[in-house]
């Protein structure tokens, strides 16, 4: 019997993308849990058992207060150890929206660590609106999420606080130096954008960042929105290739733009986590 | 102790919000604003020491990368450079933030706070008189129906508790009824708020008469909620002597709802309505495992007083009627309408009392944004109409889809099961919403019924969700309501509307003490279900509800005694007749009469092929027609991640989608369509052909992405004036005859539906009605998502056609209203012609033969044809002279802009042309031009010179301006 890839999908009240995220992932081949964090607090569940932990959008707690915050707190003061240990075993963690902000404002990501506490935050966007569009987003840095994965790629926003600013200079340079920057907002032909390309005037266009090791992943864009081909605003073009000459991936009338951070994050368990002892066939 | 901490932005950091406010200022011409900052303001009460306080803020309150603190203020805070106003929330009025600040606190380990109150301070820069910043304060900052300005914020409250003194003393209030004169009974039926009329009054007298007694305050007021025309709907099952023209010879209608809406549905009798009328929402079938159900609901008078609170508390109040259909059904989709006057009316025409449009229209969106992305529930379609005549009554129609899984779409309460409630707590909010709406807005309103003005707060009804589907799948309870109008009075009433209930009010979960025993009883308290549950369940039950952090209260049982009793702190407050209390209400005869209005004939002022391109420019910026881009952008219509086809489509993802599509389950291909037809200028010319041509909008729009006539199902909302009055009645009647017609000549059944009367505004002894308007609403089923049609041109060269025959109906239209006219010749409906058009159509989609295909409504070919180049980023030619004609001469303004219905316009690839002819044989359908690469937007009048010529970024840039 194979090994199973498990995901942890942590909810908590008012998570929202909970659904979407455990299909995207169980569609990628893993097991997937939904679990509140309730259950974690209280050792009913242990976050040792699973391989990817995943903290899915939403408005956790309202936002109250601000985005993530509340959960942020909880996770940095009631599961810390978990989470720091979860990383040093080389597990993975995705944050998508609320989740990256929760990543972001419990000091998870970037993860820099010349000091405990925040290095960065996600505020309200420059439009001061919530923006429910599609952007496009250039693929950079080195993260297990993204490999193979090249130029940019297509998914939808939706949120009220993703401007991304980190604390100072340094921390930015800090990003850039070490390749943590993961996909930054540009215009349809890859270039420099402004606003609406750019929907929330974050620093340098960035839009997702990774931790120094490439396994903690957090963006604001929602890639399990993008997982299936229909899901696409204009997949009614698309589907006849006299409209859209076709482009790498399109002809693939299945699955869309966000599917293979999914597949990535489960193949990259099997290929590193799992011993591969064909024979036995048991862990 | 209480400690104040006031929470800023630091020096140099953009400030969107405080920006954004000072653009509605200088929008609103209240003064020359330079400037806003905002501060968040927090009160803790507790006894915590400095450091704690100075933890909390550190690591709860502020953002440290943007943001600093400060905490004991003292000294002046109005400083020379600013002024500052300082803005709370009225006593009762609950800010979630609240309780969610209270379990941040908690988690950082400080246990000595035990209240914490929110207010928001702006920093106004500029100069302003006192009069302006009143003006800035009122317009823009506050609602004083549920916020104050507090006048001196360094002086700190003593306590933040709301709790007043317990109550478990009390006295039983009865109320003299038994021997009032009729003047005295009016006078206990207004005083009391309990708009019931003088019949009604003595048929509660003769019932306690018979009893011996007199009722109590509690018992009067279980009878006029459920009897109010909110929760009884009298007018839709009463009698009515209908006549059409003051001589013509009266009809009796036993019952209008029986009569047009039901008996449409009864005749047609689909085997796929699964649960019609009965329910929280209408259920018709969808795939070998699931149910969906819809329901539209209104939610006007609350959104009238605030806009914010009203439509937030709307899509709450239609989200939990999913909840509580059947056994409970998991929402999957928002869907919301909504009525304005125009944005552009001017302050010094505002009727006294009533708020500025643009006021009312953000305050709406913002509570439908708040609502429905913070639930999770995606907002994927809707429309806005502007009417002059809705200034004192906005409209505002909220609905919800859910998904049920077979088995689960009947309840039933047994006798013996406890009565149990679950969600947030029970409050003063929101008392006498059901009998407030049940009658007529006046500029007193406001103060009169404060109390029916509450928030919501969708991530308690989100926890309520969560919990809830477990239970369900877990089989734990045997029924369950929504908490909707009317509290508990109409939950548990309605529920032991069989078996009687036993109650014991004094085990309501409070949100501060006080509360007297009536008012718990009626309140409408907002995220509450109510739920029958076995007593063998109840342990594993609250067990799911605790590992979710909901609160859970046993109130008492459905005990079989047929009698409703109501217990407070043991003593006995009701003791009413369940069967009194539901049949009891008195049969009255309401008149109408309908009187065919007379109307000037439309006036056609331009000569017969003169330059229409500047129509077409008025006719894509009127506020109706206009992109609402700005407003979908703001909904989250991708949540759930089951969206298929999208509110905006096509190249740029900025055309105007046809219905919308969304996949039931993310694992199928089985799809769901939504749209809704809603007209209010073709009722005030004939509301019978406004019903018909609603319900044939709402059609051709699921006909237009896919879907097929044979699955749809209707959904009606009649929101009209005052039906005490003969002539509002009497056009409700011909409307609601309108709604039978069309529904049965196209098989299409009514599932669920709604009315909402009074809609009038009275001042100084004139009343102004809205005019009558019926949205209808279309659910569809769809086959294989992966045919859905969008409406973007897709490729330069492919033909384009009209579907449909134009005829002279120009009446009611966009064209007319530019010209400031009514018109008379309304748009009819052939139905025999419309439903073989359909049908072609689904059979064309069927065979991969559409490009795109967009229906034609407001504004006719011309907007049509305009709508699907600006999305599809192409242009196009058209040849008028070739579109199909009914009617004695044929005129370029009349092809262009009459709204006849049932038409479309499909883009198909020319090698197709043959296929189509034999698809489409007998059907009327012409080519009339083609898909072109270069962007102008090219039309050929009748005799063949252009009449329309124009860029396509410039019609764009029309088209977007109005609601940018």
């Amino acid at each position: 019997m194979s090994q199973s890839v498990k995901v942890i999908v942590l909810r908590t009240a008012g998570t929202n993308c909970n659904e979407e995220t455990a299909f995207a992932f169980s569609r990628s081949g893993a097991e997937v849990e939904q679990v509140h964090v309730n259950a974690l607090v209280s050792g009913v569940k242990k976050l040792s058992d699973f391989h990817i932990l995943a903290l899915p959008g939403g408005f956790s707690y309202g936002d109250d207060i601000a985005s993530g915050r509340i959960l942020a707190n909880e996770l940095r003061l009631k599961l810390g150890e978990d989470i720091k240990n979860f990383i040093r075993d080389g597990k993975l963690i995705i944050g998508i929206c609320n989740g990256f902000q929760i990543l972001v404002k419990a000091g998870i990501l970037p993860g820099l660590g010349w000091q405990m506490g925040q290095e960065a935050t996600l505020f309200y966007n420059d439009s001061a609106k919530f923006e429910a569009r599609w952007v496009h987003l250039k693929i950079e840095g080195r993260s297990v999420w993204t490999k193979g994965m090249t130029g940019n790629i297509y998914l939808p926003v939706a949120h009220g606080e993703g401007k991304f600013i980190p604390r100072d200079t340094k921390v930015l340079e800090a990003l850039s130096a070490n390749d943590q920057v993961v996909f930054r907002y540009c215009t349809p032909d890859a270039s420099k954008p402004s606003y609406p390309d750019n929907p929330n005037g974050s620093v340098e266009d960035i839009a997702g960042i990774c931790d120094p090791t490439g396994r903690v992943l957090g963006l604001m864009p929602h890639p399990e929105r993008h997982f299936l081909f229909e899901q696409h605003p204009f997949w009614t073009r698309l589907k006849h290739p006299s409209v859209i000459p076709a482009k790498a991936g399109i002809q693939n009338q299945t699955l869309g733009d966000g599917a293979k951070i999914f597949e990535n994050g489960v193949n990259y368990v099997k290929e590193n986590l799992f011993c591969h002892s064909r024979e036995s066939g048991n862990p | 102790m209480i400690w104040r901490v006031e929470v800023k932005q630091k020096d140099g950091i953009f400030d969107p919000i405080g920006k954004s406010i000072a653009r509605d200022i200088n929008d609103l011409k209240l003064g020359e604003v330079t400037d806003v900052r905002v501060v968040s303001v927090f009160l803790l009460e507790g006894s915590v020491s400095r450091e704690e306080v100075k933890r909390i803020g550190d690591e709860l309150l502020i953002d440290p990368i943007v943001e600093q603190y400060s905490f004991d203020l003292k000294g002046p805070l109005q400083s020379a450079a600013c002024h500052v106003v300082e803005i709370a929330y009225n006593p009762g009025v609950m800010d979630p933030v609240e309780a969610s600040t209270i379990k941040g606190i908690r988690d950082l380990g400080v246990t000595g706070i035990s209240a914490v109150r929110t207010a928001r301070q702006y920093h106004i820069y500029g100069r302003l008189s006192t009069k302006q910043l009143e003006s800035i304060t009122s317009r823009v900052l506050m609602n004083k129906l549920i916020q104050h300005v507090v006048l001196d914020p360094s002086c700190v409250p003593t306590t933040l508790s709301m709790a007043g003194p317990s109550l478990s003393k009390f006295q039983v209030i009865t109320v003299a009824l038994t021997d009032a004169n009729d003047k005295k009974l009016s006078e206990i039926s207004n005083s009391g708020q309990l708009y019931l009329n003088l019949n009604e009054m003595k048929a509660i007298q003769d019932h306690f008469k018979k009893e011996g007694r007199n009722p109590t305050d509690v018992e009067l007021e279980t009878i006029a909620q459920t009897w109010s025309e909110h929760c009884g709907h009298k007018t839709f099952r009463g009698l009515i002597r209908y006549r059409e023209g003051r001589n013509a010879k009266p009809k009796i209608i036993r019952s209008l709802f029986k009569t047009t809406i039901a008996a449409a549905t009864l005749k047609l009798n689909k085997k796929w309505c699964i649960s019609v009328f009965h329910d929280n929402a209408g259920v018709i079938a969808f795939d070998k495992e699931y149910h969906v159900c819809f329901k539209v609901e209104t939610h006007n008078h609350p959104s009238a007083l605030e806009p914010f609170g009203g439509a937030n508390t709307g899509v709450g109040g239609v989200i939990r009627d999913t909840l509580g259909t059947g056994m409970a059904a998991k929402p999957l989709c928002n869907t919301d309408v909504f009525c304005f006057a125009r944005p552009d009316t001017s302050l010094a025409s505002l009727p006294t009392g009533t708020l500025h449009p643009k006021r009312v229209m953000k305050g709406v969106i913002a509570g439908v944004r708040d609502y429905g992305n913070k639930m999770g529930i995606p907002t994927v379609n809707g429309a806005i109409i502007f009417n002059k005549d809705f200034v004192g009554n906005p409209l505002v129609f909220c609905g919800n889809i859910g998904l049920i899984p077979k088995g689960q779409e009947a309840k039933r309460v047994n006798k013996g099961d406890l009565i149990v409630a679950v969600g947030g707590r029970t409050g003063r909010d929101g008392i006498h919403g059901a009998t407030f709406s049940s009658g007529e807005l006046t500029s007193e309103s406001e103060t009169v019924s404060s109390g029916a003005v509450q928030i919501g707060n969708p991530i308690e009804e989100k926890k309520v969700l969560d919990a809830l589907l477990k239970a369900r799948d877990a089989n734990l309870y045997s029924a369950i309501t929504d908490c909707g109008a009317g509290g508990f009075s109409s939950a548990v009433g309605e529920m032991g509307q069989k078996t009687g209930a036993r109650v014991h009010l004094d085990r309501a979960p409070l949100k501060y003490q006080g509360l007297k025993y009536h008012e718990i009883w009626i309140s409408e308290s907002q995220e509450r279900m109510v739920l029958s549950v076995p007593e063998c369940n109840i342990e594993a039950f609250l067990k799911i509800f605790a590992d979710e952090n909901v609160e859970v209260a046993v109130l008492g049982e459905f005990d079989g005694s047929g009698r409703l009793q109501l217990f407070f702190y043991g003593k006995q407050v009701a003791d009413l007749d369940m069967s009194f209390v539901h049949d009891g209400l008195p049969q009255i005869t309401k008149e109408a009469v309908y009187h065919k209005p007379v109307l000037k004939k439309e006036k056609l002022s331009k000569s017969r092929s003169a330059d229409l391109t500047e129509d077409l420019c008025k006719a894509l910026s009127h506020y109706n027609v206009a992109s609402k881009e700005s407003v979908i952008r703001i909904y989250d219509h991708e949540v759930q991640g089951a969206s298929v086809v999208k509110p905006l489509v096509g190249s740029s993802c900025d055309g105007p989608s046809d219905a919308a599509v969304i996949r039931g389950r993310l694992d199928s291909n089985r799809g769901i369509a939504v749209s809704n037809g809603i007209n209010v200028r073709y009722g005030m010319i004939d509301p019978f052909w406004m019903a018909a041509s609603c319900i044939d909008e709402a059609i051709r729009q699921i006909i237009a992405v896919g879907g097929d006539l044979g699955s749809i199902a209707l959904l009606d909302n009649f929101c009209w004036g005052n039906p005490d009055k003969a002539d509002r009645l009497g056009s409700l009647v011909r409307c609601a005859q309108g709604c039978y017609k069309a529904a049965v000549a196209f098989g299409t059944p009514f599932i669920s539906g709604k009315d909402s009367l009074y809609n009038e505004y009275t001042q100084n002894g004139k009343s102004l009605a809205i005019p009558g308007t019926v949205l209808i609403s279309a659910i569809g089923i769809i086959d294989d998502v992966r045919r859905c049609v969008t409406m973007d041109f897709k490729k330069a060269g492919n033909s384009i056609y009209v579907i449909g025959m134009t005829l002279n109906e120009m009446g009611g239209s966009i064209y007319l209203e530019n010209l400031e006219q009514l018109g008379s010749g309304v748009p009819q409906v052939n139905f025999k012609r419309a439903i073989k058009t359909y049908q072609a159509i689904e059979k064309a989609v069927k065979s991969g033969l559409m490009m795109s295909l967009h229906d034609c409504s407001e504004g006719g070919l011309a907007v049509a044809l305009a709508e699907m180049a600006m999305a599809g980023g192409v242009g196009a030619t058209v040849l008028l002279k070739k579109v199909l004609y009914q009617g004695v001469s044929k005129r370029d303004d009349i092809l262009l802009f009459s709204e006849s219905n049932s038409r479309f316009i499909a883009e198909v690839s020319p090698a197709h042309e043959k296929t189509l002819a034999k698809i489409f044989k007998g059907i009327p359908m012409v080519r009339v031009g083609t898909v072109e690469a270069s962007p102008e937007f090219v039309v050929y009048g009748v005799k063949d010179r252009p009449v329309i010529n124009a860029r396509m970024d410039a019609l764009k840039e029309i088209w977007k301006a109005p609601l940018k």
